[in-house]
């Protein structure tokens, strides 16, 4: 079809038919300001009123941001009309909302915030007084924090519920100036079948949901003499951390992170990634024994604490092809409690060990009763990168003149194939190189294996593994992807021996608990820092190589999969069920943009990625050519 | 499941049970098919209370969630038991300034109601209205179809025990 010609304050540009006047504004060089519209995951309701834009022969104003072009469209974004309409929608939402900025966990970076300053605001003439001090604050679940007098009525947190993530626990309810984003019969979440993922956090523009803070608890940890209190941080931190700091997007933090932790007070600072390379040796070998053995094919991973709760939800019947291994965060702490506590010479039930973590959804697997095989907890709290980033700043450390620091034996020690955890199909990738290594007795001739990488929604691949033969795996990330290959279980119709799946779209590193914005941009410069990780800084790249790993089973665990691991190192699931088994919702046709929830090509981002890894390949650090 | 049944069992007999069994199994894996089961599971069973809207969202494969928005969104939709009769208070501006406020006083006074509530004996679910168009009469007070205009305070209560 032919372009579209449109006028925007008198510059003509050609836009595609269907291109909304957003677009061709923003094409033409003018930014509308908006709150709801979250064009990445196909949310335009037009329902805040605040991309208001005057077009010729129109009575009223329209919504740019769901308006389609028509051939010929003088368009005018920047009248005294539009200004002053702007300036009362945002002025009428700030009367409506609680006056808490300067303590609002979003302060400094609320959208609300920035549109106010955006179209001028200087005074709010309607101020309401009174907002109650708890009042529609649902602070139920272990991992979220709802606070309904804060919302703006945008919804962008109800699309990611049902539309990318197909849990559907919100819903806007009542009418008019009564409605309010709730669960079904205003239950609180943790009755719900909320499985904690926090998308909704990413989503808000506002402080209306945010992750339950803990930093207060691990701040008095920090300063009990009696506790010494260990700390693990997961992939993906080291990918984001920066970013709370002003740092772009893609930095690769890991040594200042350290440096920070330990200036935080932190008695050992060991890695995630360590139990990451744990969790590849105790998968692969149940995946082995799975293939050699017959057991229940396809295994599914099980690293996803938000994934595994929305299978115990929706595919109750299916739990047996979850990979009994528990996350790397527990695997972390059930050794921490006995492992380490034995070589170090401390009783276990004065460790306290805190997760950092990209994962709101972490925070209730730490709570689940049954993760306390060694008699503890495995894990005692669970920061947000967020919340680290909070808790450094408020330790006064000056994060970016940080010098690097190393991580502490014996749980730092991680090889690239724990690193790339953090990314979707770094677990597969993670996993195929030692499986091919075990299986083989040789490495695999590229140990990149870019097929499993990049923002597609759903992955496939097949490999040669030696006597095994052709090996097929899936991978998805974002549990609307998640449901397409669960239904293809269902129907029996899964051909793979091995799948992955990550709850959040993009994997770890757009967690809930990551810096705020999270975009398919920003989700490829993250992914892209662990990679150059794996292949650029990390000697090892393949978990079985690292040296601590293999001394733990020398010293400890004995054998993959072996009495002591079946202890500590696996798990088991509880069937949830759930009030409405729905399916994958239906989009309308022709609804663009939505690439994640579809799941085809996001081929930009997957490129990036690759762009990212051959140069990463070819960095002059990499192990290769430091030999 | 059983769970499911027995809070549907408390509120309405077996046989209205296999009424609204019924009335969703018609409209099963239709588009658009969930407001037509409410609008007759509700002239079925009168209400909608959550074990109904568990059940419609089961049979209908929706989220449960979705269920209770739209319950929520249209006011014809109730998730407590109606009364026998439907009582209107007019609160428009000129019932208002001619003693409508007095009217509602005295019925929530009366009755032990509230705006939205219905009597324990279930015979009222008492509501009030923005202006019924019947200025001239005010204050009006409607019952299910009767107009009831220039009421006095004292009257409400023979008014609504004519009913039964």
């Amino acid at each position: 079809m032919s372009l579209i010609t449109v006028k925007v304050n008198n510059i003509n540009v050609e836009v595609e038919p269907g291109a909304t006047i957003f677009a061709a504004a923003q094409k033409a060089g003018f930014t509308i300001p908006t709150l709801c519209a979250w064009f990445e995951i196909g949310h335009t309701p037009g329902a805040c009123r605040v991309c208001l834009v005057e077009v010729e022969g129109q009575r009223n104003l329209i919504a740019s941001c769901v308006y389609p072009v028509t051939e010929g469209m003088v368009i005018h974004t920047n009248t005294g009309r539009v200004r002053t309409a702007r300036r009362m929608v945002v002025e009428l939402l700030l009367a409506d909302h609680p006056q808490e900025c300067n303590y609002c966990i979003r302060n400094g970076n609320c959208e609300l915030q920035r549109v106010a300053e955006q179209v001028g605001v200087k005074e709010v003439r309607f101020e309401r007084t009174y907002f109650p001090e708890t009042g529609g604050i649902d602070s139920s679940s272990p991992s979220l924090v709802r606070d309904n007098r804060k919302c703006i009525n945008c919804h962008r947190c109800v699309t990611v519920c049902e539309q990318v993530q197909t849990v559907s626990v919100l819903t806007p309810a009542w009418r008019g100036g009564d409605v309010k984003v709730v669960p079904a019969f205003d239950m609180p979440l943790i009755e719900s079948n909320c499985i904690a993922c926090g998308q909704c956090i990413m989503a808000c523009p506002v402080g209306a949901i945010y992750e339950k803070d803990d930093v207060d608890a691990v701040w008095k940890e920090l300063q009990n003499p009696s506790k010494h209190v260990v700390v693990q941080e997961a992939p993906a931190i080291r990918a984001a951390l920066g970013e709370e700091f002003g740092l772009p997007p893609g930095s690769l933090v890991t040594g200042k992170m350290i440096a920070a932790l330990r200036k935080l007070g932190f008695d050992k600072v060991f890695d995630t990634n360590f139990a990451a390379d744990l969790t590849i040796i105790e998968e692969g070998n149940e995946l082995l024994k799975r293939v050699k053995e017959g057991g229940k094919l396809p295994m599914i991973t099980s690293c996803s604490p938000g994934w595994i709760k929305f299978c115990e939800h929706f595919y109750p019947d299916l739990l047996d092809h979850l990979s009994t291994c528990k996350s790397p965060q527990q695997m972390f702490g059930a050794m921490a409690k006995t492992y380490y506590a034995q070589t170090a010479g401390i009783d276990p039930k004065d460790i306290v060990v805190v997760s950092i973590m990209p994962c709101t959804a972490k925070k209730f697997e730490a709570q689940r009763p049954e993760m306390n095989s060694s008699g503890y907890r495995d894990v005692d709290y669970v920061l947000t990168t967020r919340e680290l980033a909070r808790m450094i700043k408020e330790g006064g450390i000056d994060f970016l003149n940080l010098a690097d620091e190393a991580h502490d034996a014996p749980m730092g020690e991680y090889t690239g194939a724990g690193t790339i955890f953090g990314a979707t199909g770094g677990v597969m990738e993670a996993a195929l190189r030692t499986v091919y290594a075990v299986v083989t007795g040789e490495n695999l001739p590229n140990l990149n294996i870019i097929p499993v990488r990049g923002l597609e929604g759903v992955k496939e691949a097949t490999l040669k593994v030696g006597p095994l033969g052709d090996v097929s795996v899936a991978i998805a990330h974002g549990l609307g992807n998640a449901r397409k290959i669960m239904d293809l279980i269902r129907e029996g119709k899964a051909n793979y021996a091995f799948i992955e799946v990550m709850c959040c779209p993009g994997g770890c590193i757009a967690g809930g608990g990551e810096p705020i914005p999270t975009t398919n941009e920003i989700r490829t410069l993250r992914s892209a820092a662990l990679y150059k990780d794996d292949g650029g800084v990390q000697k090892y790249r393949q978990s079985h190589e690292n040296p601590s790993i293999t001394k733990i089973y020398d010293v400890f665990l004995k054998e993959p999969l072996g009495h002591k691991s079946h202890e500590l190192l696996h798990t088991h699931y509880l069937a949830r069920g759930t009030d409405a088994p729905h399916p994958l919702p239906k989009r309308p046709e022709g609804h663009k943009s939505h690439e994640l929830l579809h799941g085809h090509v996001v081929t930009r981002g997957s490129e990036l990625v690759h762009q990212a890894c051959e140069g990463a390949e070819k960095d002059p650090l990499s192990p290769e050519e430091k030999r | 499941m059983k769970a499911d049944n027995d809070e549907l069992l408390n509120e309405f007999s077996a046989e209205k049970i296999a009424e609204l069994d019924g009335i969703i199994a018609k409209y099963q894996g239709k588009p658009g098919g969930l407001i037509p089961v409410l609008e007759e599971a509700q002239v079925a069973l009168e209400f909608l209370p959550v074990s109904v809207q568990k059940r419609i969202a089961k049979g209908l494969n929706l989220p449960l969630s979705r269920v209770y928005g739209v319950v929520t969104f249209y006011s014809f939709f109730t998730m407590t038991p109606r009364g026998r009769h439907t009582v209107r208070v007019c609160l428009g501006t000129a019932c208002y300034v001619r003693g409508g406020k007095a009217l509602a006083d005295a019925i929530e006074k009366n009755f032990g109601v509230k705006k939205g509530e219905t009597t324990p004996d279930r015979k009222f679910t008492y509501e009030s209205v923005r202006c019924l168009g019947a200025c001239g009469l005010g204050p009006v007070v409607v019952v299910d179809n009767d107009v009831h205009g220039r009421v006095k305070p004292g009257k409400v209560k023979d008014i609504l025990n004519a009913y039964n």
